[in-house]
C-alpha cells in the first residue's frame, strides 16, 4: 500500500519541497510503470477530462480544465498569447502632423490601441501587396486641429478652459469604409475598444491629419496583435497534513498560508487545524521557515489540473478566444497531415 | 522525400543511409514548441514508439527536427499520423466539452437571476 502511495504521488502530484520541485515532468508513458495502462486511450481521456468555468466577468474568464497534460495546456495558452489573430492599425499615412509627438512615435502609439473588428470577418493581406483590399484591409481618419478658446476668462491657466481639441482621445478615430464596406458591414460599428485612450497632447496651430490601415495579424508577429491582456494558467494546490496539528502549532500553522486555507475546528476542547480550501493557496512556503511544522505538511500541485485565466483586451470575448486557440491548434494538426497525404509515398 | 516546387514545404523528412524507414527526422517548418511538445506527447503515448523527441535547431529560424524511431519495423510515419491524428481528437473534445460548460454556466447564471 506505501509502495503504491509512492507511485501515485510520482505519477500525479508535483511536490514542493524545502529547496526544490520534485516531479516536475510527466512520466507516465508507456512502459514505464508496470501494472499501469498509460498507452493513449481516447475513451478514458473522455471519461476523466472535463471543464469547469469559474468565474466569467466582462472580459476576464477563470476556468478549470482537469485531466489534461501540461504540453496541450501550455500549448493552448502559447497560442491563445501568440497566434490568435486580431486587427489592428499597420500602416499610417501622415498627411499633416505638427504636433510635438514626431511621426513614428505617433504611429506606434496608433498601434498599440485595440481595435473593436472580429477578425473572423477579414483576412490575411497577401504578402508584398501595398494598397490592400476591402476583405483585408479597415481604414481609419484621425483628424484634428487645435485652437483657442475665444470666451476663456483672462487670468486661467486650465488647458481645458483655454483651448478647444487639446487632447487627442482614441474617440476622434472615424472608420473610413472601403469599396463596398458598407454593404458587407451594414451594422458593423468599428470603432477602438476603448473611447478615452490619450494619444496625443496639442495646442492651438498644431494639426494630426493621418489615414490608418488596419490589417488582420498574430501576436507572433508584433505584440499589438495579441488578443489577450494574458492569459495564464496555475496548477491546482493540494496540501497534505501528514499528522495531526493542534493548539498552538495549528494557529501558527494557519498564519503560514494565505487567508481561508487552514481552518481551526474545536474537537473534544482542543483545536485541531483542517485543510479547508488549497485552492486558495499560493505557496509562499512559509511553513518551511518552522522547524516545528516543516515536516509535518506537504505541499503539492496536481498534475493534470489547470486552472485558467484568460483577460481579454476586448476584441472578442475570452471565451469565444479560448474556442479560437483550440481551432488553431487543430488547424496546424491538419495543415501536417494534408502534407504527409500531398507527400507521394515512395 | 522533401518536397520538391515552388512553395515552401512545411514538412521534410530526413532518413540515414541504410535504415528501413522506423527512425526518421521530421522538419516542420514555421513550428516552434506550441505544437513540438503537444504531438511529442501524444507520438510518446504511442506503444510502439521507441523514441521521441523534438528540438529547436536554432532560435532564429522557426523550424523544429521532430524524431521517431519504432520498435520492429513501423515505419515511422504511423506513429506519426497517429499523433497528429490523437492530437486532433483531444482538441475537438475540448472544445465540445468547453462550448457545453460556457453554455451549462450561463443558462445557470441566467436562472439564479431570476
Amino acid at each position: 500500500m506505501a509502495a503504491e502511495g509512492i507511485t501515485d504521488t510520482m505519477r500525479d502530484r508535483v511536490v514542493l519541497g524545502e529547496f526544490g520541485v520534485r516531479n516536475v515532468h510527466t512520466t507516465d508513458f508507456p512502459g514505464n510503470y508496470p501494472g499501469y495502462e498509460d498507452a493513449w486511450d481516447q475513451r478514458r481521456f473522455e471519461e476523466a477530462f472535463r471543464v469547469d468555468i469559474i468565474r466569467e466577468e466582462e472580459g476576464a474568464l477563470e476556468f478549470d480544465m482537469v485531466g489534461i497534460d501540461a504540453a496541450i495546456a501550455n500549448a493552448f495558452r502559447r497560442i491563445l498569447l501568440a497566434e490568435v489573430p486580431t486587427m489592428a492599425v499597420e500602416k499610417v499615412f501622415v498627411y499633416n502632423n505638427t504636433s510635438i509627438v514626431q511621426d513614428e512615435i505617433l504611429a506606434h502609439r496608433l498601434g498599440l490601441i485595440p481595435i473593436r473588428a472580429d477578425p473572423r470577418l477579414f483576412e490575411y493581406r497577401n504578402q508584398g501587396d501595398e494598397e490592400g483590399t476591402e476583405i483585408d484591409t479597415l481604414q481609419f481618419q484621425l483628424k484634428i486641429k487645435c485652437s483657442r478658446n475665444p470666451q476663456a476668462a483672462k487670468e486661467s491657466s486650465d488647458p481645458n478652459e483655454l483651448y478647444f481639441n487639446h487632447k487627442v482621445y482614441s474617440k476622434h478615430m472615424t472608420w473610413v469604409p472601403l469599396g463596398n464596406q458598407t454593404d458587407l458591414f451594414p451594422d458593423a460599428d468599428f470603432r477602438p475598444v476603448h473611447d478615452d485612450i490619450l494619444i496625443a497632447l496639442l495646442r492651438p496651430g498644431q494639426e494630426i491629419d493621418v489615414l490608418m490601415h488596419c490589417v488582420k495579424g498574430i501576436g507572433k508577429d508584433h505584440a499589438k496583435f495579441s488578443p489577450v491582456a494574458t492569459a495564464s494558467y496555475r496548477l491546482l494546490p493540494d496540501i497534505t497534513l501528514l499528522q495531526p496539528i493542534e493548539d498552538e502549532a495549528a494557529e501558527t500553522l494557519q498564519k503560514c498560508f494565505s487567508p481561508g486555507v487552514i481552518e481551526i475546528q474545536k474537537i473534544k476542547g482542543k483545536k485541531v487545524a483542517r485543510v479547508a480550501n488549497a485552492r486558495l493557496d499560493t505557496f509562499s512556503r512559509e511553513v518551511f521557515r518552522h522547524e516545528n511544522l516543516k515536516n509535518l505538511v506537504r505541499l503539492a500541485r496536481v498534475r493534470n489540473h489547470y486552472i485558467f485565466s484568460v483577460e481579454s483586451t476586448g476584441i472578442l470575448p475570452p471565451d469565444v478566444l479560448v474556442s479560437e486557440a483550440i481551432k488553431i491548434l487543430m488547424g496546424k494538426c491538419q495543415r501536417f497531415l494534408n502534407e504527409l497525404d500531398s507527400v507521394p509515398l515512395e | 522525400m522533401a518536397e520538391e516546387g515552388e512553395r515552401k514545404a512545411a514538412l521534410e523528412t530526413v532518413q540515414a543511409d541504410g535504415t528501413d524507414g522506423n527512425c526518421v527526422t521530421f522538419v516542420l517548418h514555421d513550428e516552434d514548441h506550441t505544437l513540438g511538445n503537444s504531438l511529442r506527447y501524444m507520438v510518446m503515448k504511442n506503444p510502439d514508439v521507441e523514441f521521441c523527441g523534438y528540438c529547436i535547431t536554432h532560435p532564429s529560424e522557426s523550424k523544429i527536427n521532430f524524431r521517431i524511431q519504432t520498435r520492429g519495423t513501423l515505419p515511422a510515419v504511423e506513429p506519426f499520423r497517429k499523433g497528429l491524428n490523437d492530437l486532433m481528437g483531444v482538441c475537438q473534445h475540448v472544445l465540445n466539452t468547453f462550448e457545453r460548460s460556457m453554455k451549462e454556466f450561463r443558462a445557470q447564471r441566467e436562472e439564479e437571476m431570476q
